[in-house]
């Protein structure tokens, strides 16, 4: 627990930091002594760019990635909305030339290097979208769990006359 | 029997046997849908009804045959850096040979997900755990890097890295001075997806691999352990693997 509340300090004291900034951006509206931000590469819907307001994601983004990153850990909770993997997903460009995290192009880094707060996400995860090499695999059935072949001759008469039946062809 | 025609039907079968014979024809689709295709809703946590395990022939398993290896070193771009003492290695390929009779064996070896981990048991900060459905893990955002949990695994199933690390996969995030181990692919697992070993291993048709959930009695893995004798590795400590053997 102790743990935790450090974890929070830490980030409200990086809050701290880092807040005056964004209002001084959003009180002048197009302010150019800011860091240069690069665009999303989509939205995350229709009404709204980011998954949450802007102000709020700039304020508060570490808050969200916290919470996820325990929930998916330990709990295998592995929702998109506020998945860093995500918002890497959205913010940074798939190109091979893409910025990295070590150039202040990079999505993360622009800000972060304008504000002087260094950030060790990137040490282990990804700063760019990959593709998954599993991505193709989950249409196929024979990567499935529990996609097991039952050798027929353990049917009885009854479940034969079931399978006859092709409407059960598909899943 | 093709091996889609055989899937058909141990789903037919599986859903014969949890529907009554008029109700289920009847409702069958629908079962189907929620029985068969189980990959747990994204926004829900695992839950201990689950116990992945895996059981290994090594009957089946051939020597010289590394293929669950280099798939492993795959999915998780396990790179080497020219050092085999401290390189990461999170499934290994263990060769056992009875020196009076030359008969030789070889094995898998990794993580065994014990259902008491005493990586568990020695971490000082809470970053090795136990998930509920079984699989054991490093939460690299606690780990210091103090080893502990290395020393007290008797099957030496984890790794420290060593190295400045770049390009990890997003799925599976690793860095420098952290330790880590095998998965079970829980990222593949989370969505009802075989770990890539297993994956390897069925593919070039050694089928040595069976992956399941050990809770469920008509799991394929349940079944197999319960028609074959199957031993667990150092069975003495009482850990109660999650990985089990046939044939040593």
């Amino acid at each position: 627990m102790i743990k935790y509340s450090l974890i929070t300090l830490l980030f409200s004291l990086l809050l701290g930091v880092y807040t005056p900034g964004t209002a001084a951006d959003v009180a002048s509206g197009e302010d150019t002594s800011g860091p240069f931000i690069p665009k999303a590469q989509r939205r995350f819907s229709e009404e709204q760019g980011c998954v949450e307001p802007t102000g709020e994601m700039r304020a508060n983004h570490m808050e969200y990635i916290l919470d996820q990153r325990d929930a998916t850990v330990h709990e295998g909770i592995r929702t998109r909305q506020y998945s860093l993997q995500e918002c890497i997903n959205c913010h940074v460009s798939d190109a091979e030339d893409a910025p990295r995290v070590d150039n202040e192009e990079h999505f993360c880094s622009s800000c972060h290097t304008y504000a002087a707060v260094s950030i060790d996400c990137f040490q282990c995860h990804a700063d760019r979208p990959v593709k998954s090499r599993f991505d193709s695999l989950s249409n196929s059935s024979m990567h499935r769990i529990g996609s097991a072949a039952v050798p027929p001759t353990t049917l009885d008469s009854e479940q034969l006359k079931v399978l006859s039946n092709e409407d059960f062809g598909n899943e | 029997m093709s091996e889609e025609s055989n899937i058909d039907i141990y789903r037919r079968r599986f859903m014969s046997g949890t529907a009554t014979a008029a109700a289920g024809l009847a409702v069958a689709p629908g079962v189907m849908l929620t029985e068969v295709a189980r990959a747990k809703p994204a926004d829900q946590a695992v839950s201990s009804d689950i116990r992945w395990g895996m059981l290994i022939d090594t009957n089946k398993c051939n020597e010289g045959c590394n293929d669950c290896v280099t798939a492993c070193n795959e999915e998780h771009n396990l790179e080497g850096f020219g050092r085999p003492a401290t390189d990461a290695q999170w499934i290994r390929k263990v060769t056992l040979k009875d020196k009076q009779t030359g008969n030789i064996q070889t094995l898998p070896m990794l993580c065994q997900h014990c259902e008491h981990p005493p990586c568990v048991d020695v971490c000082p900060t809470g970053a090795s755990f136990k998930r509920e459905d079984g699989i054991v893990l490093v939460d690299k955002h606690i780990c210091i890097g103090c080893r502990y949990c290395m020393m007290a695994c008797p099957y030496k199933a984890r790794s420290f890295v060593h190295e400045k690390l770049q390009d990890q996969m997003p799925y599976s995030p690793r860095g420098k001075g952290t330790v880590e181990s095998c998965t079970f692919c829980v990222h593949r697992v989370d969505e009802d997806i075989l770990p890539a070993c297993v994956v390897a291993c069925k593919e070039e048709n050694h089928n040595a691999i069976t992956f399941g959930d050990m809770n469920d009695p008509d799991s394929e893995i349940s079944q197999q352990l319960k028609q074959h004798s199957s031993r667990q590795v150092r069975a003495d400590l009482e850990l109660n693997t999650g990985v089990r053997y046939r044939g040593i």
